[in-house]
This record gives structure tokens, C-alpha cells and sequence, in this order.
């Protein structure tokens, strides 16, 4: 339950930024997560004031606001027509409705879950995350980035031509993947995404060479991550299941968009 | 904290504790359909609606509500009696503590969505969970429901 000696609405970035620069103070997102720890705060920040709650979208890009549930994402039109459902696909056996319209999108980027399908998703698009102080950065780069005090307002995501798919393996619908699996396809490269592995998705970037032979490339991939062992699956598990999703996920791209 | 806000249409101002959980006011207020029946957003017991939306009462801070409109079961009686009727009808539940949650949802889904296919109504029901049941009865008594609803408008 989430428990704070006072709560804050902010009124400007800037406020939430220095009043997140104390240690005892909290940026709340959805709270879906934040909500399970036991920590006593002194003060809860709220940016839900701040107008981060809109997809805008251009002939470029998207902007998606730090504080859009995962639930407006999931119904978005543009961001499902530009990766072929791939979006809705990663978001839609998170837990359920009511849960979707209550948690935001950049508590789960911010919080670079292990398990977020999220991060999954976004991290093989052209996807930038914007900090109030630290500017503009790749996400692929954020995810490695140390958790910081920083406040992260919205993500971009370029509408860069992209074949793009998503595969998650679940041992019971709506509970926490075991594995997930994101594609991406370009002009000349080709980005896989496994994340929950447990540990928090990481990519790898190859020469699109590799699709001449799939299942090499899915054995060689699924390799080159590490994998550990939790109740939900083993180490070793999880590296054969990666091995499939990634075959599977190049599969689904040709079914979407092609060859 | 001072916090105004709206439960059922009608209009409420208190002083609460600003880490007071939606649910814990909800049922301070007598809405004790609202209901508490894990610690893990995953049961979808609490569900009520904010501003239209179903969400989890047991997550969304309570001051995030402030100014806002919150509906729960008792604000949606006569629905909730139709519905109700259905899953009646079908013998669905047994205990019926995940019930209010449940019929929130569902009427949420007929709001939102525009003749649901079996497939449709499972992703949208996915998180309310019901630890008597296979599912089986709420399905077919969603589906009537579904279909009913659906004569009712082409009638008008």
C-alpha cells in the first residue's frame, strides 16, 4: 500500500523534479507498482496535472505522455496501424482492463521492470524517452542508465520504417511473462528484444544476412543473453522458449507485413 | 487533506490522510459493494468507475480523484439488477463476493465495446477473478446479457 506523509500535485515539471530530488520523496505513476512496497514516504508527487496524458501523433513520430495508461495505448489507432497490432499484442495480457487504465506508461518504462512487456515493446522501435534534466535519450540507452532522480515526462517513438511483432510466453494468462520477444525489422538491420528472463529486456542488432537462415539466427540469438531462474520458470527454460519466440516473432512479421 | 470529489452523483468534501486508499473511503462512504480480495491489483474486486473508466480502487490513490467523478455498484442499481438477473438465470456464482466487481466490468464492456465477439469479452474480463466458478456460467450470462442489449437498441 502506498504510504506518504503528504501528497503533492505538481504544478510544473520543474516543481516535481526538485521536490523528486529528495530520497524520501516518490513520483507516483499508476501506483501499480509502487503500491506493493512497504516503504513509508514522506511526500508522494503526483504529475497527473501536467498534461502528460495525450498521444500526439505527426507524420513522424509519436509523443506518448508519461502519465497515458497502458490501456490508451492499447486502443491507439496510429501506434496500431504502424506496428500492425504489435503494440496492442504486448499490452493486452497485462493483468486486465481496470488494471490498464490505472497504470501509466512511464512508470513502466521508468521502472525498467524485468517482467514489463512494456519495455519489451518500445525498446526495439526508433524510441527516445524525455527527461526533464537529462534531455533526450535512446530508450535502448535508458534501460541501462542507474535509476536517477531525474523525471521522465514522455517517450517518442519515430515512425521509422519498421516490420515489427511481439510474442510474450505466459504459464497462466495475465500473471507475469516468463519470456518475452520483440522484432524489429529494418531496411538493413534487424532488432530482437527478450526481456523477463528475468532480467530486464536487452536487444541485440544484426545485418538483416541473418534472416537468410531463421532458425540459426534464432538458436544464435537466444544464446547470446543470459537467463536465470525464478518460480515461475528456469534459466535453461526460459533459453529454449526464446529460441522459439524468436522464430515465431520473425514469422509473425512476414504474416503482417510481407517479406 | 481536503478533497472533493463525486461518488454516485453526488457530491462529497472530507478531510482524509493523503495516503487514504480509494477503496478504504469508498466503503467509509457505505458503498460496501466495493471489495478487497487481494493485495496485488490482480482480482478486479474493487473495480469502480473514474470518470466513466473502469479502474482498481485498491491502486488508484485516492487524491487523484479530487475533483472527479467516481462510480461504484450502488450508483448503477437498476443496471446491476438486469445483469444480475442474467447471471441468476445461468446459475453462475456461488458466493458472490467477486460479483460487484464483476458487474462493474461488465457494464463498462457493454459501454465500450460494440457487439464483443466470446473473444472480446474474455481479453475485457480477463482481470476479475472468481475462485468458486470455471467462468463457464458468467460467459453464458454475459453473452445473453450482450445479445439483450442488442435487441433492446435495435427496438428503439
Amino acid at each position: 500500500m502506498l504510504r506518504c506523509n503528504d501528497y503533492v500535485f505538481a504544478i510544473s515539471p520543474e516543481e516535481a523534479y526538485e521536490l523528486n530530488q529528495k530520497r524520501n520523496n516518490v513520483i507516483i505513476g499508476g501506483n501499480g507498482w509502487l503500491k506493493m512496497g512497504k516503504r513509508q514516504w514522506n511526500t508522494a508527487i503526483d504529475i497527473s496535472g501536467l498534461g502528460l496524458d495525450n498521444i500526439e501523433e505527426n507524420s513522424e513520430k509519436f509523443d506518448i505522455g508519461a502519465m497515458v495508461s497502458l490501456r490508451d495505448i492499447e486502443l491507439h489507432k496510429g501506434l496500431n496501424s504502424y506496428t500492425k497490432g504489435a503494440v496492442k499484442e504486448s499490452l493486452r495480457h497485462i493483468v486486465g482492463t481496470q488494471f490498464r487504465n490505472t497504470v501509466t506508461v512511464g512508470g513502466s518504462i521508468y521502472g525498467r521492470f524485468g517482467f514489463s512487456d512494456v519495455l519489451s515493446m518500445f525498446i526495439v522501435m526508433d524510441s527516445y524517452v524525455k527527461l526533464h534534466k537529462g534531455g533526450i535519450v535512446p530508450l535502448h540507452e535508458f534501460a541501462k542508465m542507474p535509476y536517477d532522480n531525474d523525471l521522465l515526462l514522455g517517450i517518442t517513438v519515430k515512425k521509422t520504417p519498421l516490420k515489427i511483432a511481439y510474442s510474450s510466453f505466459r504459464n497462466q494468462s495475465t500473471d507475469f511473462p516468463v519470456l518475452t520477444c520483440a522484432v524489429a525489422i529494418g531496411e538493413d538491420k534487424i532488432t530482437t528484444a527478450i526481456g523477463a528472463r528475468p532480467s530486464k529486456a536487452d536487444i541485440r542488432t544484426d545485418s538483416i544476412d541473418v534472416l537468410k537462415d531463421i532458425e540459426n539466427y534464432a538458436r544464435k540469438t537466444a544464446r547470446s543473453f543470459n537467463y536465470e531462474s525464478n518460480m515461475r520458470a528456469s534459466g535453461e527454460y526460459r533459453e529454449h522458449i526464446a529460441e522459439v519466440l524468436i522464430k515465431r516473432t520473425i514469422e509473425k512479421t512476414e504474416v503482417h507485413y510481407g517479406n | 487533506m481536503e478533497i472533493k470529489l463525486w461518488i454516485n452523483g453526488k457530491k462529497i468534501t472530507d478531510n482524509v490522510e493523503p495516503d487514504m486508499p480509494m477503496l478504504e473511503f469508498l466503503r467509509d462512504k457505505g458503498c460496501y459493494s466495493v471489495k478487497r480480495g487481494c493485495e496485488t491489483s490482480g482480482c478486479g474486486l474493487c473495480t469502480v468507475w473514474l470518470d466513466g473508466k473502469p479502474i482498481l480502487s485498491c491502486t488508484v490513490p485516492l487524491m487523484r480523484a479530487n475533483g472527479r467523478h467516481i462510480t461504484t455498484l450502488e450508483g448503477l442499481q437498476e443496471e446491476a439488477a438486469e445483469f444480475g438477473a442474467f447471471l441468476a438465470d445461468e446459475g453462475a456464482e456461488q458466493c458472490g463476493f467477486c460479483n460487484p466487481g464483476f458487474i462493474m466490468n461488465v457494464l463498462a464492456m457493454a459501454r465500450e465495446l460494440d457487439a464483443p465477439s466470446e473473444e472480446d469479452i474474455k481479453e475485457y474480463l480477463s482481470g476479475n477473478l472468481c475462485r468458486c466458478t470455471g467462468y463457464m456460467g458468467q460467459l453464458r450470462a454475459v453473452k445473453k446479457y450482450i445479445e439483450h442489449k442488442k435487441g433492446a437498441r435495435s427496438d428503439d
